[in-house]
């Protein structure tokens, strides 16, 4: 599959008009995610303020911050869901975000989950996968499109992962909240990104379950980035290895989870004055 | 009294007492260019019983016996020419007929008549519907008139009709004074004789007619402006009033209402049938009173229930609302039908919304679209108000916002949600109240205006209810400005389209606020 | 082919196809006019209509059932087909027309003394065949790309649609459009130099619109089962997650809009020959809801329900307009409030039983 995105060079520095570039994520230097100086208003009110951010090539970040911090805007911004007033957003060295519309985003390796889980409900385990997978989905493609054993073999894996094989023909919408979770984060790895934006991926699962999530996303970094938003301490507690605390819309604090949460800012922000 | 003696002096002058009797006899015998000649000789002599015997022939009164021209009443007769009573009446008598051309000359003839008559309030309505254009016919009376007439208004206004009748005349002075005098006058009528007068082989009358036209235009002008303004305006305040119930139903509680329009026909209907009661008492003057809060009443309970019925189980699911919505203005507009009949039905106007003020001579502002105007401004406050300070207000802002904390912290949320739709159903008729008053009320009335309400509800930015207002007063100025250039329906389907596109490109509408991820 | 039917499918297409086009022609043109089976010129009409009904219920259903798009502008689409083909019909009568112009008979009555721009090529079949497909669907094409850019959806979509179709509809009251007015196009006499009342005619746009159902069912159906319907079903349940599984939504949505919009104006177009008029009352906003709940009464996002819908409901209409038309609204209006409330997925929802259907 060609995945030919739209992209605005950056380094060959041409700022208007759209051209195809490769979609091929240059993470040279490290970097998979670059964002800096990124502003958002609604209204007046400063979602987010200036924020800046970098994410490594590999990493697993986890993001916390109380209700109104800028966590779930974050996300919108990467993802082309809101477009910031100012600042810029770079996916590796190449690939400019703030031009880019939802689908080309997530063509270009981004997968995003979101805090209340949406899947498609009225189709099945197995379909919610199909249309995920990595494939070419033009309209003509999918007009025409059929199922290859191997794609076949790579859902029927996924299934398993994800431990839903039992359930491939079961209606989406009747699965369980931690089952719809999973399903989730199934379609997020069949679609094969880089990076992985996962907003809450344990609310409402049972120990055992988050348990598992863990393990999952250990598994995922390295080959993969994540960036995780969780209000789930313990949660992080088991993944965490970089923590990075947001505020008012902007970076507040920014290490290992020890350490930041012995920051007497970030303890003022939790527990209030 | 000056006036009176004046009369009195021009009647001894001409033929005593009675009519010319062979002008009497024409007007009865001669063939049709006889009998208008007739008409305008008898006008000329200025007798006061010309009046009567115009007003008997016009009334199909006049008849014949032999040579004699009578007036014939019932039983009694009198003698056309002298007045004098005729008993009794010749067996062998023949109506006078009057065709439609000789009849409207009478009438025009007892019109102008009117400027000699002694109330100060008929005599300006008769020099008003001069207009202008003058039968040269009625020359003669207009001069007499001219020369008696002792209040400036109506010397203007006469002035202005002997000017232009003086600009035919063969005297090139006269003409240049008649055209001086017509440049100052704001009637459209004047406009067509200076034109002509543009085209005069005289150079020096051409040049003044040029002026005095110009100058006669630059006052139309004005006229026109301030005429679209207004209609603006008054086409504004209509569309507020239709889009405000929705701007509350849709708007703050998110219901696809598409029976709105057929609430707003309700509200007409309750107006027709309070005028009617009230009519069989005999204070039909007063029926706007009652019909009022009548109309408020009957479609707020009609919005209730249907709030109750059939609304209620639809919340959240828009698309269904808008089916099962128009399905409810199918059923009403044919229950309608069936209870009032298919034809529209008579509503009309008190005689303190009748009418107008002429503000100029090409500009006069219906009473009933003035009344319109305030009612629309007076609702919109008091729903400000009501929204703003009362405790309904209050819960309905607060449902609209988060109806689970609203019925967390004890708002009844159902009963809210029933009264808002009844107050959005009621204002709707309160619009079919105001809209009795302008147009026809029929079934159909409703559809016609929602397509209009959605769109200016839409086009304001959902939810904000300044946002309506001023929706409503820009498409009201922009449909008339355009219908002044392009015609009624290219000016509606230009601004159907304008909406259309603008939706597109900020679909949160003109003020809506700018929300997370809209 | 098994993909889009099992066997059983098949079997019923084809006892369907043998119905449309064996048994009725016979019947029809094969049996006496006084014979009790002898198939009369009414319920050739009637039934050619509610086919020309059915075929834009499935085409309805592709954008509201499927994807979740409430369009009330699919009755605007179907009268431009109309109005394409009948200017050729208007055409066609050449000369024999009350005033024996050139010229259609209101452009006479108008004093116009040549054909309006818009007409150019009308006489010809093709051009007009290809305007009824081109006009529907380049107007849905340059609409919906606006709407969907700009992320209209719901009912916004729906509120947009019926504006334009009342522009529409105002804009062809006009006389100086040059579509004659309110009274439209009528008094047809021939098409492709046939004359459109005999009944050999009739029965060949019959069968032609039993044809045109048997073939927009296929394509239909073959749309819903490939992936490009999984998509469709997604974008209406849970677009942004489609977005951000990497599918363009807009393309998905102009694509399948205007392939709907190309659908209504064929219908439109074999819809205006059968009954013989067309007027500006095609493009009331009334109608475009009425084509809604047709797909509503019979099931949305299940084609055979669209046919079934829009079958029982015109069929229905047929009745009451004969026998108490003064109930036709009530019993309309009725049929709206009380499928919504209690029939959401249709009469075949309602034989089907389990799966559940749309949103």
């Amino acid at each position: 599959m060609s995945a030919a995105i739209h992209a605005d060079g950056a380094s060959s520095g041409v700022v208007s008009g759209r051209h195809l570039v490769a979609g091929e994520l240059d993470v040279s230097h490290g970097v998979v995610l670059y964002l800096e100086d990124i502003a958002v208003s609604f209204d007046g009110f400063k979602a987010l303020n200036g924020l800046s951010l970098s994410i490594d090539s590999g990493e697993l970040r986890c993001i916390i911050g109380p209700n109104g911090a800028g966590k779930t805007t974050l996300m919108d911004v990467v993802t082309g869901r809101t477009r910031p007033d100012a600042g810029s957003c770079y996916f590796g060295q190449t690939i400019d975000l703030m031009k880019m519309s939802e689908a080309d985003i997530a063509h270009a390796g981004i997968g995003r989950k979101f805090q209340k889980p949406t899947i498609f409900e009225n189709h099945t385990a197995f379909e919610n996968l199909e249309l995920a997978l990595k494939a070419d989905k033009r309209v003509r493609s999918t007009l025409f499109a059929r199922l290859g054993s191997a794609e076949r073999d790579r859902i029927a894996q996924t299934l398993e992962r994800i431990r839903l094989a039992g359930q491939a023909d079961r209606q989406a919408g009747l699965l369980s909240h931690g089952q719809k979770q999973w399903l989730e984060i199934g379609m997020l790895l069949v679609q094969e990104p880089k990076l992985l934006l996962l907003d809450e991926p344990v609310a409402g699962m049972s120990d055992e379950e988050t348990e598992r999530t863990a393990e999952l996303f250990l598994g995922l970094a390295g080959s993969h980035s994540l960036v995780v938003v969780e209000h789930d301490m313990a949660f992080i507690e088991s993944i965490a290895r970089k923590v990075t605390v947001l505020h008012e819309g902007s970076v507040l604090a920014e290490g290992p989870l020890a350490q930041v949460q012995a920051d007497p800012r970030v303890i003022e922000v939790y527990l209030g004055r | 009294m000056r006036r009176l003696l004046v009369l009195l002096c021009l009647l001894a002058a001409g033929r005593a007492w009675a009519l010319d009797p062979a002008a009497v006899g024409r007007l009865a015998f001669g063939d049709g260019d006889e009998r208008i000649a007739a008409i305008g000789a008898l006008l000329a002599s200025g007798e006061p019983r010309v009046t009567e015997v115009l007003q008997a022939f016009a009334a199909g009164e006049l008849q014949t016996a032999g040579e004699r021209v009578l007036i014939v009443r019932g039983e009694e007769g009198f003698d056309a020419a002298s007045g004098q009573r005729v008993a009794p009446l010749p067996p062998e008598r023949e109506d006078v007929v009057a065709n439609n051309r000789l009849r409207s000359a009478a009438q025009a003839a007892l019109a102008s008549l009117k400027l000699l008559a002694p109330e100060r309030a008929a005599r300006l309505e008769a020099a008003r519907a001069l207009s202008g254009s003058v039968d040269p016919a009625t020359a003669p009376l207009l001069r007499k008139a001219l020369e008696v007439e002792g209040d400036g208004e109506i010397r203007a206004l006469l002035a202005m009709a002997v000017a232009s009748l003086d600009l035919a005349s063969d005297d090139r002075a006269t003409r240049l004074a008649a055209i001086r005098m017509l440049g100052e006058s704001s009637n459209a009528a004047v406009q067509p004789l200076l034109a002509a007068a543009v085209k005069d082989p005289d150079a020096e009358i051409r040049s003044a007619a040029k002026l005095s036209l110009i100058e006669v235009e630059g006052r139309l002008k004005w006229g026109e402006i301030l005429g679209l303004l207004f209609a603006g305006v008054s086409l504004g305040s209509i569309l507020m009033l239709a889009a405000l119930g929705l701007a509350i139903t849709y708007g703050l509680m998110g219901v696809i209402n598409m029976a709105h329009g057929e609430l707003i026909m309700i509200g007409a209907y309750t107006a027709y049938v309070v005028q009617n009661a009230f009519r069989s008492m005999g204070l039909f003057e007063w029926y706007l009173l009652a019909a009022v809060p009548a109309s408020f009443a009957v479609a707020a309970l009609v919005g209730m229930l249907l709030e109750r019925s059939v609304i209620r189980w639809l919340y959240g699911r828009p698309l269904e609302t808008l089916l099962a919505t128009w399905g409810i203005s199918l059923v009403l507009i044919q229950g309608v039908r069936t209870l009032f009949g298919a034809q529209n039905v008579p509503v009309e106007n008190p005689a303190w919304v009748s009418g107008g003020i002429a503000v100029m001579s090409n500009l006069t502002l219906p009473w009933n679209r003035i009344a319109i105007i305030v009612f629309a401004a007076a609702v919109l406050a008091a729903i400000g108000l009501l929204l703003a300070r009362t405790r309904l207000g209050l819960f309905v802002r607060g449902v609209t916002q988060n109806r689970e904390m609203a019925s967390c912290v004890g708002v009844p949320t159902a009963r809210v949600d029933t009264l808002a739709f009844g107050l959005g159903a009621g204002l709707a008729g309160l619009a079919g109240c105001a809209l009795s008053q302008i147009g026809n009320v029929g079934p159909d009335l409703g559809q016609g205006y929602i397509v209009d309400s959605f769109l200016v509800v839409v086009f304001g930015g959902v939810g904000q209810l300044g946002g309506t207002v001023y929706a409503a007063l820009m498409l009201g100025f922009a449909n008339k400005f355009l219908e002044a250039w392009s015609g009624a329906v290219i000016a509606k389907i230009v601004v159907l389209v304008f909406i259309v596109f603008f939706i597109q490109s900020r679909p949160q509408g003109l003020f809506a606020l700018k929300g997370r991820a809209a | 082919m098994t993909r889009l039917y099992g066997a059983r499918g098949w079997a019923a297409l084809g006892v369907l196809a043998a119905i449309l086009f064996v048994v009725f022609p016979a019947l029809s043109l094969g049996v006496p006019a006084g014979s009790p089976f002898h198939l009369s010129q009414y319920w050739v009409t009637l039934i050619g209509k509610i086919m020309c009904y059915a075929v834009v219920a499935i085409a309805m259903d592709l954008v509201w059932g499927y994807s979740g798009i409430l369009s009330l502008g699919h009755g605007l689409f179907f009268a431009l087909g109309g109005y394409a083909l009948g200017m050729y019909l208007m055409r066609q009568i050449g000369r024999q027309g009350q005033y024996q112009s050139e010229l259609p008979d209101f452009m006479v009555f108008l004093d116009w003394k040549e054909l309006p721009w818009h007409w150019w090529n009308t006489d010809q079949f093709w051009w007009a065949a290809l305007l009824a497909v081109l006009v529907p669907g380049l107007l849905a094409f340059a609409f919906g790309y606006f709407a969907f850019r700009s992320r209209v959806k719901g009912v916004y979509f729906s509120i947009i649609t019926q504006a334009l179709t009342f522009a529409a509809m105002l804009l062809f009251f006009r006389n100086n459009t040059g579509f004659g007015g309110n009274n439209g196009f009528t008094d047809f006499k021939r098409i492709l130099g046939y004359g459109i009342t005999e009944p050999e005619t009739r029965m060949a746009l019959f069968a032609a619109t039993g044809a045109v159902l048997i073939g927009t069912l296929l394509v239909a159906r073959w749309i819903v089962t490939s992936r490009f319907g999984r998509v469709l079903e997604a974008i209406r349940d849970a677009e942004t997650r489609v977005a951000f599984c990497g599918y363009n939504t807009l393309h998905y949505k102009l694509f399948v809009f205007t392939l709907s919009a190309v659908i209504c104006g064929i219908a439109g177009a074999l819809y205006v020959p059968q009954v013989g008029i067309i007027n500006p009352g095609e493009m009331s906003p009334a109608n475009s809801i009425e084509i809604a709940i047709w797909v509503a009464v019979g099931g949305r996002g299940t084609l055979v329900g669209a046919i079934a819908g829009a079958g029982l409901v015109n069929f229905a209409k047929s009745l009451f307009t004969v026998w108490f038309p003064e109930y036709w609204l009530y019993f309309l209006g009725l049929l709206f409030i009380l499928v919504t409330l209690f029939l959401p997925r249709g009469i075949v929802g309602l034989a089907r039983g389990t799966r559940t259907g749309a949103a």
